[in-house]
């Protein structure tokens, strides 16, 4: 599913922050991404869902190198993506109901094709009575919830989850992780850039461990 | 994030289901609010230059074309000829000339009165070798042959001359170009300084929207997509400045065409008359507001798209 050989990164002309990464994800996987501040897992983490390309190396997504895709193309693979921010990135004069529902509105469905789903989605992780509130108004789990969910709501192959339990009580961390074991059963593979170790400890699955820019696996 | 936009819940309905009815980039914005002054703003001036442009285009015609349809004839009084037989007879001429209309002989009263300016009042003209002045007007549309009619004056009244003003219709002529060149000038200028001022307040606007762009683009959105909504609602917003800047520089004109024709008769009306003669910018100038409204709005919808272009390629 994702093929990293050789990669390497860098800002401008700093440093190489990413070092000869090579690892792959595969179909229906679980993995947590950590390491300590500074140490790059924001940087892969955008490398992985196409907001950054490599200085060096290849990249493959879903067998395609991304170095050959165009614009539209890359427009295409995202779609296979979904994305956690930690600041949520919701949409501020959109209801919880249509940021959820946005992923599917761009790629131009109708919307009778997916209220249902929608609804039944946000009612799964607890905001069946928050759909109509902007998200203003929501609390911090809140926004976390409504974004997971509009990650997931496309049904993508790989999820992609930067520190998802940063703005939340230890027991709804708890829930988050349940939910996400979920959508990994149901198919979805799955990278959590976490520090959290109690939360890793909660589940066992392989470790990418980033440290000074080099990656180290533990199956 | 848009911290500008109005933090409310929106109601649920008793049994009503979720609806997608936002659009995709946010109306009401205190950033769209601001554009769309700008451009009203801007419109408002450069609608006032256009129209100040078409105005002093049709009067220095006006005065063109109402010099051109008068020629003077002006007797001299020469040695012991009859001065007044003279005047008769060279208006006798004229009137017969084709392509002449009408020719108004000046009285001694009149042409006392003309010289009155610089020789005071009281003046006796019989002691005074005054010319006397008789003002031919043309036949509208007619082009009479002035050479002919001024060797047939030579010929029978030797002391007359005809004067058809060619060397004051050119300075005329050139003063009216000048002012509209200038005119043009200044409204490229006020053009420029539009196309400028609209481009950077809409890049500040799209800036507050730099999360939709963001999201939209992670979520799996296409450029074409994002771009296209984002110039929608900035040509919209264009359109609702321009119409509000154009359509007040327009009213203004019409209330200032209005109280022209109102004080008509009046001292001051009749000087505004002569100046500016209808004060009315035509249809001319309401198309060239129109297109100037278009232009504007076209401007502000191309630059949220360059703008929004901009701000993806960063994220790539």
């Amino acid at each position: 599913m994702v093929r990293f050989e050789n990669v390497g990164l860098r800002y401008g002309l700093g440093p190489e922050v990413l070092r000869d990464l090579s690892f792959r994800i595969e179909p229906h996987s679980f993995q947590f991404l950590t390491g300590p501040s500074g140490a790059g897992k924001t940087s892969l983490m955008r490398l992985l869902f196409l907001a950054l390309r490599p200085t060096r190396g290849l990249i493959t997504l879903f067998g395609h190198d991304i170095a050959t895709l165009n614009k539209d193309a890359m427009a295409t693979l995202r779609r296979r993506i979904g994305v956690v921010f930690q600041d949520f990135r919701l949409i501020d004069h959109m209801t919880t109901y249509e940021n959820v529902a946005l992923p599917l509105r761009v790629v131009g469905q109708e919307e009778g094709s997916f209220r249902d789903e929608v609804v039944e989605l946000l009612q799964w992780v607890g905001l069946g009575e928050r759909m109509w509130a902007l998200p203003p108004v929501l609390s911090g789990g809140e926004k976390q919830r409504a974004a997971i969910a509009r990650a997931v709501i496309a049904r993508p192959q790989l999820l992609l989850a930067d520190e998802p339990t940063g703005n939340v009580d230890p027991s709804l961390a708890q829930r988050l992780l349940r939910l996400f074991v979920e959508l990994n059963k149901s198919g979805t593979s799955i990278v959590i850039a976490t520090h959290d170790i109690a939360l890793m400890d909660q589940y066992d699955a392989r470790r990418l461990v980033l440290h000074e820019g080099r990656i180290h696996v533990y199956e | 994030m848009n911290d500008d936009v109005d933090a409310v819940t929106v109601a649920p309905q008793p049994g009503a289901l979720p609806q997608f009815v936002s659009p995709i980039v946010p109306k009401g914005t205190i950033a769209g609010r601001a554009l769309v002054a700008i451009v009203a703003i801007m419109t408002f001036l450069a609608s006032l230059t256009t129209g100040a442009v078409v105005l002093v285009r049709s009067a220095a015609s006006d005065w063109q074309s109402e010099v051109a349809r008068e020629v003077t004839i002006q007797v001299r009084p020469v040695g012991n000829r009859n001065l007044e037989a003279d005047v008769t007879r060279a208006a006798d001429i004229a009137r017969r000339f084709p392509g002449v209309a009408d020719v108004r002989v000046y009285s001694k009263e009149e042409s006392s009165h003309l010289l009155e300016p610089w020789l005071g009042t009281g003046l006796v003209l019989e002691e005074l070798p005054v010319p006397r002045l008789a003002v031919v007007r043309i036949t509208s549309g007619a082009t009479p042959e002035f050479q002919q009619l001024g060797r047939l004056l030579a010929e029978q009244v030797p002391s007359a001359s005809l004067d058809d003003h060619r060397g004051f219709v050119e300075h005329m002529r050139s003063m009216g170009r000048a002012a509209f060149l200038g005119g043009l000038a200044v409204l490229a200028l006020v053009l420029v300084a539009t196309v400028l001022s609209v481009t950077f307040a809409t890049r500040g606007a799209i800036a507050t929207n730099r999360t939709v762009v963001e999201v939209l683009h992670l979520i799996g959105a296409k450029n074409t997509f994002i771009a296209q909504h984002f110039q929608r609602r900035f040509l919209g917003l264009g359109l609702q400045g321009g119409l509000i800047g154009g359509g007040s520089a327009l009213v203004l004109f019409g209330l200032v065409e209005f109280a022209s024709r109102h004080f008509l008769g009046s001292a001051a009306g009749d000087q505004f008359g002569a100046l500016f003669g209808s004060f009315s910018i035509g249809i001319f100038g309401y198309v060239a507001v129109a297109l100037q409204i278009a232009l504007i709005a076209g401007v502000t919808a191309l630059a949220s798209r360059r703008t929004v272009n901009r701000t993806l390629e960063t994220f790539e």
